[in-house]
């Protein structure tokens, strides 16, 4: 195990190394950044002022080890657009987005673990067939769309939320349900496979031999197997989820990493938009690490592959 | 073996496909037709007829089907050229990656050992970067065209052509024909594209659909944004975006549009299921 821990470790480092080299490169090679900090009809010798100050003359490879020591010492650099240390800036908004995508997921498990369990039992019946069609017109759906639907639904006709903003728990719950329904699919299927797989086996037959109740065959038998896979999907969909949040934070205006990633983005905030690509990346791959360790832990067979 | 004997027999009987395929037949056809068909120019603008609402509405005339968008252009000509743009997107981005993503897939498939150990690190470190932010921040960097969401889609998105052509060239990688077409000389690329290719094609083809169908709702999400195709173009996505501010007092601007994306994202996710288990039912999650 220690070992297996150990590989995938160093892989985990190896790909976030990578990805802060995709993120430094993208935002290099794609326009001169001391144009874009100059601003516009800005001045030559400005602009070679700035990319004396800033360093933007010195080789690639230099730039990038140096803005990966201040990285990695916490210092993202200078917001262009808001004028203060970027790090702070985005610390901040982290706890927003963490907290909706944790509920999202929440509210994803809370509808794919029932209607999963339900297709299963009843399979080939009418109930496993809408669920089924529930999960395909769902990732049908464009989540803006949707989230534009839910804002008639709930603030213009029942008067019930905000329509954005953020600040109270009725904030959040629009955004949880638009980005969450979106998870959801993925679980229910996998939910609905383990489970088939898991009725059919030998100890639900004697759990039903000895004349157990259903109810507590499949849900104390069998699902408590069924959701082994689930953990490492959990892990996984939370760093879409977390990906997902620019999309709709930004339409409810909820003040998290997202919105602030789009705000950047619109502003032309080179430093934070690269820091908030890079955070999300170093969490995804942190998600990744723990679901592999996880299901090591809890299937020995992994370990040894 | 694709024509194999009673395949047709066995896509009739497949609902999945048939209803799926008729649905996404119609939508190319409108998009194929469109100059033709549409009623208006849609890029025509007739100020004193904006907001008109569609036929069903009281205030709706047939004149407009559909109605008007809020520069007096005619909504349905809009969103019948708007399927062009969504079906471009789609099969351009799936074309794309899907070239990096076999390529990849397929050279770690048949060698295995570093080359398969260096294309799973790449697969791993695209995967972890999110795409809709990385796309959005290309997007702001170079510039909004739809050419643009097309190339940075189509670099974005082989992940999983890479992963599934991985694992179906592995399968395939020992069979007997394989190791003929080796045994009888022939280079690389030719058992590569010979042998190994027709063989994954049913899993090829499958990917593609359910990656058209995610680069499409990403080409609206990113227009919504502001971020993707530029007006006037009547991206389905951005027709939702100028109609935001409308919504409340008329629905339809939204709704059509966003009927029209989900139709079309369900035809091809339900043909792309109904085609794996046609072609691939091994492959079913």
């Amino acid at each position: 195990m220690g070992g297996y821990i150990l590989k995938r470790l160093g892989l985990a480092i190896a790909v976030a190394l990578a990805v802060s080299m995709i993120a430094f490169l993208l935002l290099r090679l794609s326009g001169d950044p001391a144009i874009a900090i100059a601003g516009e009809g800005a001045r030559s010798e400005d602009i070679e002022l700035i990319r004396k100050t800033y360093g933007f003359d010195r080789p690639l490879p230099v730039q990038y080890v140096e803005w990966l020591g201040r990285t990695l010492r916490g210092d993202f650099g200078e917001s262009i657009y808001f004028k203060t240390a970027a790090a702070p800036l985005i610390f901040a908004k982290l706890e927003t987005t963490m907290v909706l995508g944790l509920l999202s997921l929440a509210f994803a498990l809370a509808i794919s673990i029932p209607l999963g369990v339900m297709a299963a039992v009843y399979r080939n019946s009418w109930i496993d067939r809408l669920c089924l069609a529930l999960a395909v017109l769902g990732q049908a759906l464009p989540n803006f769309f949707f989230a534009l639907l839910l804002i008639m639904l709930f603030s213009i006709s029942l008067r019930w939320l905000p329509v954005s903003g953020s600040g109270t728990w009725q904030h959040f719950v629009m955004p949880t349900i638009a980005l969450g329904y979106y998870a959801a699919p993925a679980f229910m299927r996998l939910i609905r496979a383990g489970m088939i797989e898991v009725l059919e086996a030998d100890y639900i037959r004697t759990a039903r031999a000895k004349g157990l109740p259903a109810g507590k065959v499949i849900f104390k038998h069998a699902l408590r197997n069924a959701v082994v896979p689930v953990v490492a999907l959990a892990a996984v969909q939370l760093g879409f989820l977390l990906g997902g949040s620019v999309v709709i934070e930004t339409i409810f205006a909820l003040d998290g990493l997202g919105y602030l990633a789009y705000q950047s983005i619109t502003f032309k905030d080179f430093p934070v938009m690269q820091s908030i690509v890079l955070l999300l990346s170093v969490i995804y791959v942190v998600l990744t690490l723990a679901s592999d360790i996880a299901n090591a832990w809890l299937d020995p067979r992994i370990r040894v592959a | 073996m694709i024509a194999a004997p009673g395949l047709w027999r066995r896509v009739w009987k497949n609902k999945a496909v048939v209803v799926g395929g008729a649905l996404l037949l119609l939508i190319v056809f409108i998009a194929l037709a469109a100059p033709w068909i549409a009623p208006y120019d849609p890029y025509g603008q007739d100020l004193a007829n904006r907001n008109v609402p569609p036929f069903w509405y009281e205030q709706g005339s047939w004149l407009h089907p559909l109605g008007t968008d809020p520069l007096g252009r005619d909504y349905m000509s809009r969103l019948f050229y708007g399927a062009r743009i969504s079906l471009l997107i789609g099969i351009s981005v799936a074309i794309i990656s899907g070239l990096i993503g076999t390529t990849m897939g397929m050279l770690a498939g048949y060698f295995g050992g570093k080359t398969d150990m260096l294309v799973s690190f790449m697969v791993t470190t695209r995967l972890s970067m999110p795409v809709i932010l990385v796309a959005l921040a290309t997007v702001a960097l170079v510039g909004g065209s739809l050419w643009v969401v097309i190339m940075v889609l189509g670099l974005l998105k082989w992940d999983r052509f890479a992963v599934v052509m991985r694992s179906a060239t592995q399968q395939v990688r020992s069979l007997d024909y394989v190791a003929a077409a080796q045994a009888a000389g022939a280079s690389t690329a030719r058992v590569l594209l010979g042998e190994v290719l027709p063989n994954v094609m049913p899993h090829l083809i499958v990917v593609a659909t359910l990656e058209a169908a995610s680069a499409i709702l990403l080409e609206a999400a990113l227009s919504f944004l502001g971020l993707g195709v530029q007006p006037p173009l009547p991206s389905w996505g951005l027709m939702i975006s100028e109609a935001k501010s409308y919504m409340f007092f008329s629905f339809w601007l939204i709704a059509l549009p966003g009927a029209a994306l989900a139709i079309l994202i369900f035809a091809i996710n339900l043909a792309g299921d109904g085609l794996r288990d046609l072609l691939a039912p091994e492959g079913r999650a």
